[in-house]
């Protein structure tokens, strides 16, 4: 499991041996196969990409292509222990509903995301005056799949307004954990454990 | 063991056996004696667990992996079946068997009704697509073999395994639907009927009396022609077409097949009539009209795999526009429903419904690793 992206091995730590899990945005199904291969969960996965579902289901994974916007619907009320949504929320066309489908159809759901307000993007649209193009963000504006950036300010502001419940949130700055103090300044990534209220 | 399956005539090529018990027919009536002509690759292991079920579609037969005997050509599905392919005889043992219904040796209506002691033609009962899986399950028990590790088809094969999982669960560990759909629509009924009606205004149909005569290959051919348009994609039509002319310089103001397209279709109608019967036609073009997985389940289409173990992997291609895409959204979120352990990937392929016969090396990736990950 070492070789985890580091928000998806928070995850993995954290997920309970056994337990029926959605991955959202699984892409070629790592953190499924790790959780499968080591915590003995049933993962289920939605991915978008033809090429990475192709690559989860020769891994034994059963994932389904389709689409977090549109396809979240059709899962019924509680049908997991937990829905994962990992560097994906930022890519969705209506990043609150996706929300709300995570803790309508996972008794609980992780969401991790790259933080807009980290420093390093602040200065970069304050002295270079134009869309930050980072390490983690890589993309130029007019050719990015993350059509909504977010900050952890902003996320919280938003499970307030949604009712929904902070169980666990863990920050990192490159690989490594970082205190919660000033993470919406500080923190590159941040992973939140979530509940419906 | 591989040498006893040597010894055991059961398995082997070009092989049929007669049911021993009748066929409960979703009519409502028994029908005997059922042959059912059928093909092995690989051998079965000790423990019976490597079991591969291939099941054709609509004009498709047992010669999945060998040469048929009329063409002389080679199986239809070389690509997905053989050495080194992920359908391995070196790992499976591989049954494909000809529907019944069917003219490849499986009884159909060119087959002697013993008791007129003349081909049933017309007479042949009425059946469905759950009726060939009943016919294919006893042939399994014939074969000795209890459970399947995998039911594999597409198109009309794909409706086959989808009915296996819904009226044997416990005897289909996997099953791989590809291409296929679970009730024929509105529009696949209509392009049927077309076919049906051309063979039928052929007069030499004669109410499908013309065995011993000449068959209406007029009809057929036409019945073939239309639905071989579906088969293929408008895209894939004008790319490998688009106006071109046959052989010719200029159009003949006559109606020659004066466009390469024309040419290509008379050609596919006309080398049809000569590996398949017109009534075996109209019969299984009946049963896949008449196929609706959610019918006896108040429309519900979850209902029918209720608590089933299988496992589901469904492949479709955006160009198909006889099964699209949607069709398998609509299978998929019915297992879903009912807590199946499901994949599904829609393959991007410009050669629309043919595209699963076609060179496609994801889509054997994909079942690739997903018998892999069910042998484990």
């Amino acid at each position: 499991m070492s070789a985890l992206r580091p928000d998806l091995a928070i995850i993995a730590r954290e997920v309970r041996a056994g337990a029926r899990v959605l991955d959202v945005g699984c892409g070629d199904g790592q953190l499924m196969a790790a959780l499968r291969d080591t915590k003995n969960v049933d993962a289920r996965g939605l991915e978008l990409n033809a090429h990475d579902v192709a690559t989860s289901v020769s891994r034994g994974l059963s994932v389904i292509q389709g689409d977090a916007d549109t396809d979240l619907a059709e899962y019924p009320d509680g049908s997991f222990d937990y829905a994962i949504l990992s560097q994906t929320l930022q890519t969705t066309k209506r990043p609150d509903l996706v929300l709300d489908h995570l803790v309508r159809i996972g008794r609980e759901a992780f969401v991790s995301f790259p933080n807009f307000a980290q420093w390093r993007i602040r200065f970069a649209h304050m002295f270079g005056g134009r869309m930050p193009v980072t390490k983690q963000l890589p993309h130029l504006w007019y050719d990015t799949p993350n059509i909504h950036h977010v900050t952890i300010d902003d996320f919280r502001s938003l499970l307030h307004d949604r009712n929904i419940e902070i169980e666990g949130q863990w920050f990192l700055s490159g690989n490594k954990p970082r205190a919660d103090r000033f993470a919406n300044l500080l923190a590159q990534h941040a992973v939140f454990k979530l509940r419906r209220k | 063991m591989a040498l006893r399956m040597q010894e055991d005539t059961r398995f082997g090529l070009d092989r049929k056996a007669r049911l021993l018990g009748p066929v409960r027919l979703d009519s409502g009536a028994e029908f005997a004696p059922v042959d059912i002509a059928y093909e092995t690759y690989g051998a079965l292991n000790a423990d019976k667990s490597n079991a591969i079920l291939i099941c054709h579609a609509l004009t498709g037969d047992q010669y999945v992996a060998s040469t048929h005997p009329v063409t002389g050509k080679d199986g239809w599905w070389t690509r997905m079946v053989g050495p080194g392919k992920p359908i391995d005889p070196a790992r499976h043992c591989i049954i494909s068997i000809n529907v019944m219904g069917s003219c490849m040796g499986s009884s159909g209506p060119a087959s002697i009704d013993p008791i007129t002691g003349a081909a049933y033609a017309m007479g042949f009962p009425v059946i469905t697509i759950p009726d060939m899986v009943r016919a294919q399950a006893l042939l399994l028990d014939h074969l000795g073999i209890e459970t399947l590790e995998a039911v594999v088809g597409g198109s009309m094969g794909g409706m086959q395994a989808l009915s296996w999982a819904a009226l044997y669960p416990e005897r289909v560990k996997s099953a791989v639907v590809i291409a296929s759909t679970a009730r024929h629509s509105a529009q696949n009924i209509a392009f049927h009927e077309v076919g049906r009606q051309a063979i039928m205004a052929d007069p030499r149909w004669n109410n499908g009396a013309y065995y011993g005569h000449e068959a209406p290959s007029s009809g057929l051919a036409v019945a073939r022609m239309a639905a071989h348009i579906t088969y293929l994609s408008e895209a894939g039509l004008t790319e490998k077409f688009g106006r071109r002319l046959q052989n010719r310089d200029a159009k003949s103001f006559g109606f020659d097949a004066d466009f390469q397209v024309e040419s290509y279709l008379r050609y596919q109608g006309l080398s049809f009539v000569d590996r398949f019967d017109a009534n075996s036609y109209l019969y299984i073009t009946r049963a896949m009209d008449y196929f609706d997985l959610a019918e006896p389940h108040d429309g519900i289409l979850a209902r029918a795999f209720a608590g089933t173990k299988t496992r589901f992997c469904l492949i479709s291609f955006d160009s198909d526009w006889l099964y699209p895409t949607a069709e398998s959204r609509r299978i998929v979120h019915a297992l879903n429903a009912a807590g199946a352990a499901v994949s599904f990937v829609e393959l991007s392929s410009p050669f629309g419904h043919d595209a699963f016969l076609l060179e496609a090396p994801e889509m054997n990736r994909i079942v690739d690793g997903f018998l892999r990950a069910g042998e484990q």
